[in-house]
């Protein structure tokens, strides 16, 4: 039984650890990122991220002050039942993470960029469900700076493009240059519509950042090649792991979407019921 | 590439003396302003309106801090946010000062690198480091621009040994963005004829 306060508590209690101790994944990459890099200035950029990652662990603050517009995905088992407002409860939840963690206050109208103070607003958070097997709820959160965000890029490509994705993948990072807060990560969507390509991108960047399979480690090492390295200063460290999403899509049509999140790849997962 | 320990207010010597790739720690006083402040701080200077804070022999901290107000306010994270943002509006800036010192990351254009010769100095800090930059704000002095809201507001820190800064941006034209913008293009010609 999962009531209306569990998910409340949860988000926040979600947002809280999101925002101040990365994945072992996520810090296991890193570490081995620095050891690998050799240039002076990256190293010192690297071994300045690892120390923040400790700071914030070791402090309890958020390790970035960019904490970034909320994300949520939710699981929900079939079988579960859920009777109550369970969107106002995910809203309650970043404005309770917002007020007590803090949090600091990023969504603002889109127009007149008034800022409500609460991280919450029209489709703020963005909640994304999906449907499971089973009785549990499972809640994802994933606060995305806007850095990375804003350097993001889709593009509708021809279905005799395919072999040219990862050319694409990688001119977005040649783009972003040190704008998204290299060493990077990229959640590449390929296939579905032109705002699903850019969900399953999104989805992608939830992945265990330790498993990638043959396509994109080509993906990452290309991009590596490139020498933006860690805050744009050179170096090798430039993107740590590149995670594609399939969804099919029309036969005249291969939209591609790639996503960019900063090191701080933060995100948190419970699971309810 | 020598490591130096500046102090606020900026004096022009020590400015002179950085190279693009020093590392640099600052103690003082140093403000955050990014797009908003920018754009009222420049619309102040057309009006002949003084401002709250100086520029001139200041350093401006490309942050949008989060805060906290508990017996008074407190930077609870506190990195840089990019640079590049604020190109347009920093050379009108620039202009007005005598000595100027910026931290932020990313890099700026080719217009403010010619803007800084002579007078000033762009540092990058490790973007995204926001626990660690909290931990050099000793003391939070004043708030200006408030309704701006908590990013874009200006907050007035006192810092100890802020940093490590790096000297991405030196006095006499030297970017360390622009020579590895260059080596990136070359990287980037080569790795197309690859696909």
């Amino acid at each position: 039984m999962v009531e209306y306060e569990d998910v409340v508590s949860t988000i926040s209690d979600l947002l809280f650890k999101a925002e101040t101790e990365l994945g072992e994944d996520v810090v296991e990459v890193i570490r081995n990122a620095y050891e690998r890099e050799d240039n002076e200035v990256a190293r010192r950029n690297l071994e300045a991220i690892l120390r923040n990652i400790d700071s914030a662990g070791k402090l309890k603050v958020p390790m970035c002050q960019d904490t970034g517009i909320p994300v949520v995905f939710v699981e929900i088992g079939r079988e579960l039942c859920l009777d109550f407002d369970f969107k106002q409860a995910i809203i309650d939840g970043v404005i309770k993470a917002t007020k007590e963690i803090p949090l600091r206050p990023n969504a603002v109208h889109p127009l007149t960029r008034k800022n409500p103070g609460t991280n919450v607003g029209l489709h703020v958070p963005q909640i994304n469900i999906d449907f499971a097997e089973g009785d549990k709820l499972k809640l994802t959160v994933m606060p995305k700076g806007a850095g990375s965000e804003n350097v993001s890029a889709l593009r509708m490509m021809l279905p005799s493009q395919i072999d040219a994705i990862p050319k694409f993948a990688v001119e977005v990072v040649r783009n972003a240059m040190g704008k998204p807060c290299p060493p990077v990560f990229l959640g590449i969507g390929v296939g579905s519509t032109f705002d699903g390509a850019a969900k399953l991108a999104k989805k992608a960047l939830l992945r265990d950042v330790r498993k990638m399979d043959e396509y994109e480690r080509k993906i990452v090492n290309m991009a590596n090649e490139l020498g933006i390295g860690p805050m744009g200063l050179g170096g090798k460290t430039t993107v740590l792991g590149a995670y594609v999403e399939l969804g099919f899509c029309h036969t005249a049509s291969l939209p591609v979407a790639v996503n960019i999140q900063c090191w701080a790849n933060r995100r948190a997962t419970a699971v309810l019921g | 590439m020598a490591e130096y320990y500046l102090k606020t207010p900026l004096e022009k010597d020590e400015i002179l003396k950085l190279k693009a790739g020093d590392t640099a720690y600052i103690t003082g006083e140093i403000f955050t302003a990014r797009d908003e402040a920018h754009l009222r701080a420049v619309e102040y200077m057309e009006e002949g309106k003084t401002l709250p804070f100086e520029f001139n022999y200041g350093v401006v901290y490309h942050c949008g801090p989060l805060m906290k107000k508990e017996n008074g306010w407190k930077a609870v994270s506190a990195g840089p946010t990019t640079s590049a943002r604020m190109n347009r509006i920093t050379p009108k800036i620039l202009e007005k000062v005598e000595v100027m010192g910026i931290i932020g990351k990313g890099g700026m254009s080719d217009e403010v690198v010619e803007a800084l010769k002579g007078k000033g100095a762009y540092f990058a800090y490790t973007g995204g480091a926001g626990a660690l930059a909290a931990q050099s704000i000793k003391k939070v002095k004043a708030v200006y621009w408030e309704d701006l809201g908590m990013p874009e507001a200006v907050w007035v820190f006192e810092v100890e040994d802020f940093g490590p800064l790096i000297v991405g941006i030196d006095a006499h034209g030297n970017s360390l963005y622009s020579e590895i913008e260059k080596k990136i293009e070359e990287n980037f010609r080569r790795l197309l004829q690859k696909f």
